[in-house]
Formats: structure tokens, C-alpha cells, sequence
């Protein structure tokens, strides 16, 4: 029987300062060490400050997954030496003297099965390590602390994933669970980060860490789950050990340094006097909350009777459904939705892409009225879309530039029809005997009106004209 | 010009133009380089800005301008409190050359009111000691006797007041560090109340238990100092919003009707016959002044320096982690080191006292002693607390000396941890439970050295403490320092 659990390090990227000081909580694209100050460096005599929004934002993660969250929380120094951590200890929850940390014994429900949450802590993220050169090689390490003092949650789960494939499911899950809670956008670089346990029957619990990508947690655990394995079937000891995954390589790789025999002498941080937490400032919390993924996607279905797998898909994607929200009325929000999962999030399915998106919610709307009310057909609706995304230029605007007004007048249509039944005759005579080759005329009236021909209105003058 | 009187007296000197702070600076500039050679109190010197600053206050004063609560007071301040500009040593080589980018709030205070940082002051290496003498630049040495320590590890705070280097010091307290060197050295020394002063700018050895404390020679200029230096800081979440109190409004009301302990384990085996005298004698004083005296029992006492030292060393092991010598700190050749190696090579530099604390703060620590040492340590503190509640529920004071000997000699037990620990018994009670206490001087032993004498109030009760004080201070006439 394989386990694995996972340790989930997300960054809170939706706050303004870092946990312990003013410093932004954005570092990415700064010069290096200039988003820094005495706190966040750790220098002598400097105290941290404990940002209460992080605190409310942790706490909000809490309850989204099912977390207790206790009476009062307070933080714990974790002692180690690394060159990117300027105090030398970092600033964490520890849980094994009571429950302190900001949420406990919480569950998420992936596709039938549950996935225990062991605890989430609140915690500082440390600087980076910039090498000259590949990290092996250099002789120079360079530390950049832009980073170091990012506040971030660290969510622990129980072992209950029996297969690298529902890791995956559940890190999807969850990304977007953060994203639509407005606590982080996991799709930034270094946002969110994995580290997975692993064991086999019969064989030593593994740790993986470096894990790139969500993509590459799976073949990782996919890897390991084989390597481990084919050691318990040859009765050769699986180690308990830290390995790497090497990107290159793709496989993992022994790490030289013994992380797990490391001694952190918790402690705690008298600096951050105990935080109560108030059970109406949890309610209220609660209140702020936004609308759950699961709660949207029931609202999708039953009130505008959108299809299940469609609700599924946009309800759990904070971009799409936030567009939808905003351009949906209550007769076209079928057809928004159609149209954002049919063909928006094929054409922008990246978080630059969807950045980059020239589309304004009156656009969509205007266009989703079009096709409900027949002024253009489906076919006609995409090139429409093609060109709002290119030149942001108004519905209407775009029709009558390209001329792509749906015929659905009768006399233009039947003009039309005509010259198509003379130049087919073959197919004509076909069709009369055979109704269910009418689709080829179709067809060809359609190719004729460059798909601006309402194809219900041709479809019914035809059988009109053949009386089939 | 007499360089002896109270920041109270100068004050209104200054203000009246009766004399110039820039001649009362350039007076304690020449007594400092005058005693220095036979003290050894300062680190830095800060002369050349505090003759500046004086001529500004000066013309404030001339043209009739504001000037602050504090206007040209000369204080000195312990060398582990950071002072924008001035290097902040911690009397390290760790921190030989740092110079902070900041003002500590304290010190940003002192300058709002127009204070004079004289200079840096000589302290055990990163505040741990109670003798002075485990400074990387050297000991202080008793004014009153040069041969004997000054107490710490504030020395040379309590050091700079007596030997009237300066009229005021900012030291800190952690087990005593305050009033150790204030009753050394004849002078009085406050720890208060966890929480009321901001440790912003502090530089931590045990983070849960100090507190930066005023050292003057007069108990009505450390109210003074306290109405600047005390309140809720935003760069500390330990300091408590309160209402500002004044401390000085009512300094002389006495202590008549008040209630005193004597702390009956500060009074027996082990105490100096003339300590123990002295502070019979206090008490006497106080009876005579109205107040009425009790024997109070606090037996948790006993386990105070163990927990004492597992708490102070623990938490000094994870504070002092970061002086990895990678940001600051000292030359050393860098070549050819790999990170732990260059780490541990760095920190060899920390002097032996400090070594021995980081090391059995990390020890403590460690997984499987945790519970056995740390959290014991814990139980016994919760339990001193518990003890002092029900204490003060029955008296208003406690009383005992402040250190069980007197002064001795420099070097005599530098070679003896354990008899050099026990030395804080007296005081560490108030830091483990968080109350204010303070050192009065009392008397001049036979042999000619300081005795003080210590009162503890209950938490944020420093305006009644101040009171005591004042009262116990009225009552006695010490002569001044053979200096």
C-alpha cells in the first residue's frame, strides 16, 4: 500500500507588507536585497511585528478547508543556520505543545475522497540563494532578501493519497480554493511549493523536496513510488531520507545533507505576545468569506441551468468566473458560459495570457445576446470573439466592419437556396430520396453566406422547398 | 561647577541660563577623560556631537524657544541599545564595528527632549554577567574602590552616574543588570515592569524577561527619565497601551500606612553580616516613617536561578544565532570556507561566558531536554508568578538587599560560573514574574562600599514604587564618591 502526504508552502501574495514589518509582501521584480529593512534582516535590536491581516487571511484558509482554528495562537522560532535565513531562526507555528498554529484537523473532499489536513502554520518565508553559475560549480553564493520575511502557510496533510494522481487532483483543488478565497495566486512563480513524504509496504517514509512544478510533484511521487518499489520487491532497505527531484534528470536524487536528523530546538517567540482569537471574529471572518467553489458551481446548475461539467469547469477557475459574474444576466448566462468554456479558455488558458485578454464583460454580453437572439449565428459568434480579443473594438462595431449580420430573412435565404439546388442538382435528387443527406445542402448554403446563414432558418426552408 | 547635582536642580539651572549646557558638557567631557583611565566606563565617546547639541539647546534657551523635559541632561547609554551613528558593540568582537541605521525608541525619546547621548557605556559581552568584567574591551571598575567590580552587567551605567561621567544611564535589566551595578556603585537603578518600556533598538539576549532601565544617583531624576522613556511603543508589541502617568507628581507623598514584606529567603544563609544589617536598619527607617513591615515567604525562590539560567540561556541561543558575521560584524578572511564551517569559525570570537550560555541555552533546547529543563523551567516561573500575586494581595512592597555581598574583588570569582549565578537571587524574581524593582543606595560598608536596597511593587505599580524609594532615599545621607 503506498501513502503520501504532502507539506504545501503557499505564499499569502494577496497582502500588502510582509508578516513581521512594512517591506512589500511582493518582492518579484525588484532589485535585489532593496525590499529589506532592519526587521526583515534580522539586524540587532530590530523586533517583528505581526501583520493582523495575515492573521485573517491565514484564518479565512483555515475554515475554507475545514480547519479548527484554537482559542489563541502565538509563533515558535525554528533554529537552523542557513545563509537565507538572516536571523538564523525562522518565525513559525509549532504544534507539539498544544495546538497553537492557526488551523487543525481540517478535511478536503477530492472525487470521493477525503484528504485530511494535519495542521496549516502561519510562517516567514526566508531570502534566496542566487549562485553564480550552476549551484554545484559556483564559488560564490549570493543572497537576495527581498524575499525573506514573506508571509506564507505551510499546510500539512495526513497521508491519505494513494497515488500520485490524486496529488495532483487535490493541488488543483486547492490552487484554485486559494485563488478563489483571494488569499494567493498560486500561479505565480514560487507561490506555491510542494514537498511530498512517500512510502511503500514494507518500506521507510521519503521525503521529496525542490519540486518545481505541480506537473512535476507527480512524476516525482510517480518516480520515487517505482524506485521504492523495485527496492521492496529485490529486499533492499528503503531508506529514510530527504531527496531532490532533479528537473533535468527527472528523477530524484539522495540530498548529501542529513535535513532530517536536524535539531530545531523550537521555541517560543516572546516577541509576538498570544493572539486570541474571538469566535465572532471568526464569524465575521466567515462573512467576508467569498462564495465556496463548490457553493458557485450549485448556484451555476440550478440557477441558470447550466450543465454540470460546464458549472464544474468555470466555477472552479477565479478568472473565468469572475468575467462571468460580471457579464452574465439572467437570460444569457448559459451562452457566457458556453462561450468562456468552449472558446475563451482554450484561446487564453495561461495566467499571462488571461492577463493580456482585451475583452470587457459588455462585450461578451453583447456578443452571448447576439447568438440567443439570432443576430448571428455560432459560427459567426467565434470569428466575432477572434476579433474582440485582437482589437478590443466593440460588438457591434466588429459585425458590421466583417458584415457578419445572421440571414435569417427568408427571401435572401431562398435566393440563395435556389442557386445552390441548381448547382446541385445531384444532391437535390439525393435528397429527396434520402431526408437525412439534407445536412450536405446545408452545408454548401452556409459555405455560400460564409456561415453567416441562420442554419435552423435554412434548414427549414429547404425541407420546406424538397416537402421532406 | 558641581557635576554631583540632581538632573532635577540642573534643569532648572539650565533653564533659568544660571549655567550653559554646552560648559556642563565640556565639564563631564574633561571629568571623563579625566576618571576614565581608573573606571573604564565608556566604550565610545560621544563628545564632539554632545558639545553640537549642547550649543543648540543652548540657543533654544537663548532665543526663548521650546526645549524638551530632559534639555541638555549628559546620559549615557549601555553599549547593547542602538544609537543611530554610534557604533552599538554589545562589548563584542562579533559586533565591534556595528553601527545601527537606527535610533532604539528609548533613545529616540531621549533626543525628542533634548537629552545629550554622552556615549556608549561598557557592559558583560551581550548584557551577560554580573561583573563587567566578561567585556571584550576590557572591566569597569568600581569608583569607590577600583580594585572591585562594579557589579553588572550594566557596569558601566552604573559606573558612568557614580563617577559623575554623566548624570543619567540607560542600562538594561534581564536578571539584574540594572540593580546589581546601581547598588555596587552607590547609585539607583530601576528595572520596570515588562512591557513598560519599548525594547525596539535593544539588542536581545533574553528577549521574555528584560527590560532597558534608567540608572541615576537620584530616585526623583529616574522619575524624570521614566515620564520620557516608558509608554506603548508601535515598534514593540510587548508594551502595554496604558495612560500616560507622571511620575514625578507626588514623589514625596511617603509611605505612611503602607504595608512591606521582607522577603525572609533574601535574609538568610550565605547574606553579608553588613548587608544583612543594613537591611534591618532599612527597615527600621521605613517603620519610623509610617510604614508597617512584614516577613513574607517566597520559598519558589529556591528554583529561581536554576529556571533563572535555563530560560536566560535558552533564549540567548536562539537570539544570538544571527551573528553569522555574513551582513556585519568583524574582518575576517573569508576564503576558501564553506557556510558551516565559516559559522562555526566566526562564532568561536563570542567570549567564554557567552559561549558557555549559547551552549547551554542550545542544550536545554535540544530534543528529549526540552521537557526535562525548558519547560520545568516554565513551571517554576508560573509558580514564582503565583507566589508574588498572592504576595502583593497582602502587602504593598517587598523588600530585601539588593545583592547578598558586597562588592568584591575584580578577577576573584571571573573562574566560578556557579558562585557568580547565585548572585542574582536577589534579583531575578522580578524579571521572571515581570515586576518593577529597584536598587536605592543605603549604605557605605565598613570597609567602604555601596550596600542597596532593593523594593519590588506589583506590575505597572512604578509611580508607588518610585514613592518607597523616595521615602527610603530621604531617610538616609551617604558621602560621596572618593573619586
Amino acid at each position: 500500500m503506498i501513502k503520501i502526504g504532502l507539506e504545501i508552502h503557499c505564499q499569502l501574495t494577496k497582502l500588502e507588507s510582509k508578516l513581521f514589518c512594512s517591506c512589500k509582501a511582493n518582492y518579484r521584480n525588484l532589485e535585489t536585497n532593496s525590499n529589506i529593512c532592519p526587521v526583515c534582516v534580522g539586524l540587532p535590536g530590530s523586533l517583528p511585528l505581526l501583520n493582523k491581516k495575515a492573521v485573517e487571511k491565514a484564518s479565512m484558509l483555515s475554515l475554507a478547508l475545514g480547519c479548527k482554528i484554537p482559542e489563541h495562537i502565538s509563533f515558535f522560532r525554528k533554529n537552523y543556520f542557513y545563509p537565507d535565513l538572516p536571523k538564523n531562526f525562522q518565525i513559525t507555528q509549532y504544534n507539539a505543545y498544544g495546538p497553537t498554529s492557526i488551523g487543525s484537523d481540517g478535511a478536503v473532499p477530492i472525487e470521493g475522497k477525503t484528504i485530511r489536513i494535519r495542521r496549516i502554520q502561519l510562517e516567514e518565508d526566508p531570502g534566496r540563494l542566487l549562485y553564480e553559475g550552476s549551484s554545484e560549480k559556483t564559488q560564490i553564493t549570493l543572497v537576495d532578501y527581498n524575499r525573506a520575511g514573506t508571509p506564507l502557510v505551510e499546510i500539512v496533510t495526513e497521508p491519505d493519497f494513494e497515488n500520485p494522481r490524486q496529488v495532483r487532483i487535490f493541488l488543483n483543488v486547492l490552487a484554485d480554493l486559494v485563488e478563489n478565497l483571494g488569499v494567493s495566486d498560486p500561479y505565480l512563480e514560487g507561490a506555491m511549493r510542494v514537498d511530498g513524504n512517500i512510502s511503500v509496504q514494507n518500506g521507510n517514509r521519503v521525503e521529496i523536496k525542490n519540486v518545481g512544478s505541480f506537473r512535476d510533484v507527480e512524476k516525482a511521487l510517480h518516480f520515487e513510488m517505482t524506485r521504492q518499489q523495485s527496492l521492496v520487491d529485490r529486499n533492499i532497505q528503503v531508506i529514510a531520507e530527504t531527496r531532490h527531484w532533479d528537473d533535468a534528470r527527472k528523477i530524484t536524487v539522495s540530498s548529501r545533507s542529513k535535513e532530517e536528523e536536524q535539531d530545531y530546538r523550537y521555541l517560543p517567540e516572546a516577541d509576538i505576545p498570544i493572539i486570541l482569537i474571538k469566535q465572532d471574529k471568526i464569524e465575521s471572518l466567515r462573512k467576508q468569506m467569498p462564495e465556496s467553489i463548490v457553493d458557485k458551481k450549485e448556484r451555476y446548475i440550478k440557477k441558470y441551468g447550466i450543465p454540470q461539467q460546464v458549472a464544474d469547469v468555470l466555477s472552479s477557475d477565479k478568472f473565468y468566473s469572475d468575467l462571468f459574474e460580471k457579464a452574465h444576466n439572467e437570460s444569457n448566462a448559459k451562452e457566457i458560459a458556453n462561450i468562456i468554456t468552449t472558446d475563451l479558455m482554450g484561446f487564453a488558458d495561461t495566467r499571462e495570457k488571461k492577463m493580456d485578454l482585451n475583452l470587457t464583460d459588455r462585450n461578451l454580453s453583447d456578443l452571448a445576446d447576439a447568438i440567443i437572439h439570432n443576430k448571428i449565428t455560432r459560427n459567426s459568434g467565434k470569428i466575432v470573439l477572434q476579433e474582440m480579443l485582437k482589437t478590443s473594438k466593440s460588438f457591434s462595431e466588429i459585425v458590421a466592419n466583417l458584415d457578419l449580420g445572421s440571414m435569417s430573412d427568408t427571401s435572401s435565404l431562398e435566393k440563395i437556396i435556389d442557386e445552390v439546388f441548381k448547382e446541385e442538382e445531384k444532391a437535390v435528387s439525393e435528397a429527396k430520396q434520402n431526408p437525412d443527406t439534407v445536412n450536405y445542402i446545408v452545408g454548401k448554403v452556409m459555405r455560400k453566406t460564409k456561415g453567416k446563414a441562420n442554419p435552423n432558418t435554412t434548414l427549414e426552408i429547404i425541407r420546406k422547398k424538397l416537402s421532406v | 561647577m558641581n557635576l554631583g547635582i540632581s538632573a532635577t536642580e540642573y534643569l532648572s539651572l539650565v533653564r533659568n541660563s544660571q549655567i550653559s549646557v554646552e560648559e556642563f558638557i565640556a565639564k563631564t567631557i574633561d571629568r571623563i577623560k579625566m576618571v576614565e583611565e581608573k573606571v573604564h566606563a565608556y566604550i565610545t565617546i560621544n563628545d564632539q556631537d554632545a558639545l553640537n547639541k549642547a550649543k543648540l539647546i543652548d540657543k533654544k534657551i537663548r532665543t526663548k524657544e521650546k526645549t524638551g523635559k530632559l534639555s541638555g541632561i549628559p546620559i549615557s547609554v549601555k553599549d547593547n541599545i542602538c544609537t543611530a551613528g554610534l557604533k552599538t558593540t554589545c562589548a563584542s568582537k562579533m559586533l565591534e564595528n556595528f553601527i545601527a541605521p537606527y535610533d532604539a525608541t528609548v533613545v529616540s525619546r531621549l533626543k525628542q527632549e533634548d537629552a545629550i547621548i554622552i556615549g556608549k557605556v561598557n557592559l558583560d559581552e551581550f548584557a551577560m554577567g554580573s561583573t563587567t568584567e566578561f567585556s571584550y574591551f576590557g572591566p569597569s571598575k568600581n569608583p569607590w574602590n577600583n580594585e572591585c567590580v562594579p557589579g553588572g552587567s550594566s557596569g558601566g551605567s552604573g559606573v558612568s552616574v557614580s563617577a559623575l561621567e554623566c548624570m543619567m544611564s540607560l542600562g538594561s535589566d534581564t536578571g539584574g543588570s540594572v540593580r546589581s551595578p546601581a547598588s555596587f556603585c552607590s547609585v539607583v537603578g530601576l528595572k520596570p515592569t515588562y512591557g513598560l518600556v519599548s525594547r525596539y533598538g535593544l539588542i536581545s539576549y533574553a528577549n521574555s524577561i528584560e527590560q532597558i532601565g534608567p540608572v541615576a544617583r537620584k530616585v526623583e531624576d529616574i522619575a524624570l527619565i521614566m515620564n520620557v522613556i516608558s509608554g506603548h511603543d508601535q515598534h514593540d508589541d510587548t508594551t502595554v497601551k496604558k495612560d500616560a502617568i507622571d511620575y514625578v507628581e507626588g514623589l514625596d507623598i511617603g509611605i505612611k500606612g503602607k504595608k512591606i514584606g521582607l522577603v525572609q529567603q533574601m535574609t538568610g544563609d550565605g547574606v553579608d553580616k553588613e548587608v544583612l544589617s543594613a537591611t534591618n536598619k532599612a527597615i527600621s527607617k521605613l517603620q519610623d516613617l509610617g510604614a508597617e513591615c512584614v516577613p513574607v515567604s517566597l520559598d519558589s525562590l529556591e528554583h529561581s536561578v536554576a529556571a533563572y539560567y535555563t530560560i536566560a540561556s535558552a533564549e540567548a541561543s536562539s537570539n544570538l544565532s544571527r551573528y553569522d558575521n555574513l551582513r556585519y560584524g568583524f574582518d575576517l578572511g573569508t576564503g576558501g570556507y564553506e557556510f558551516k564551517a565559516y559559522v562555526s569559525k566566526v562564532r568561536s570570537n563570542f567570549g567564554s561566558e557567552v559561549t558557555r550560555r549559547l551552549l547551554l541555552g542550545a542544550f536545554v533546547l535540544s530534543a528529549g531536554y526540552y521537557g526535562k529543563y525548558y519547560l520545568k523551567a516554565q513551571k517554576v516561573r508560573a509558580m514564582m508568578k503565583s507566589q508574588i500575586d498572592e504576595a502583593f494581595k497582602k502587602v504593598d512592597f517587598l523588600i530585601g538587599p539588593t545583592m547578598p555581598i558586597l562588592p568584591f574583588k575584580l578577577g576573584e570569582k571571573i573562574d566560578d560560573p556557579l558562585t557568580l549565578y547565585k548572585l542574582d537571587i536577589n534579583t531575578i524574581t522580578a524579571n521572571l514574574t515581570g515586576i518593577p524593582a529597584i536598587s536605592v543606595p543605603f549604605e557605605i560598608s565598613s570597609s567602604g562600599l555601596p550596600i542597596g536596597i532593593q523594593i519590588f511593587a506589583n506590575s505597572f505599580e512604578e509611580k508607588n514604587l518610585l514613592q518607597a524609594a523616595y521615602a527610603l532615599q530621604q531617610s538616609v545621607h551617604l558621602r560621596e564618591v572618593p573619586l
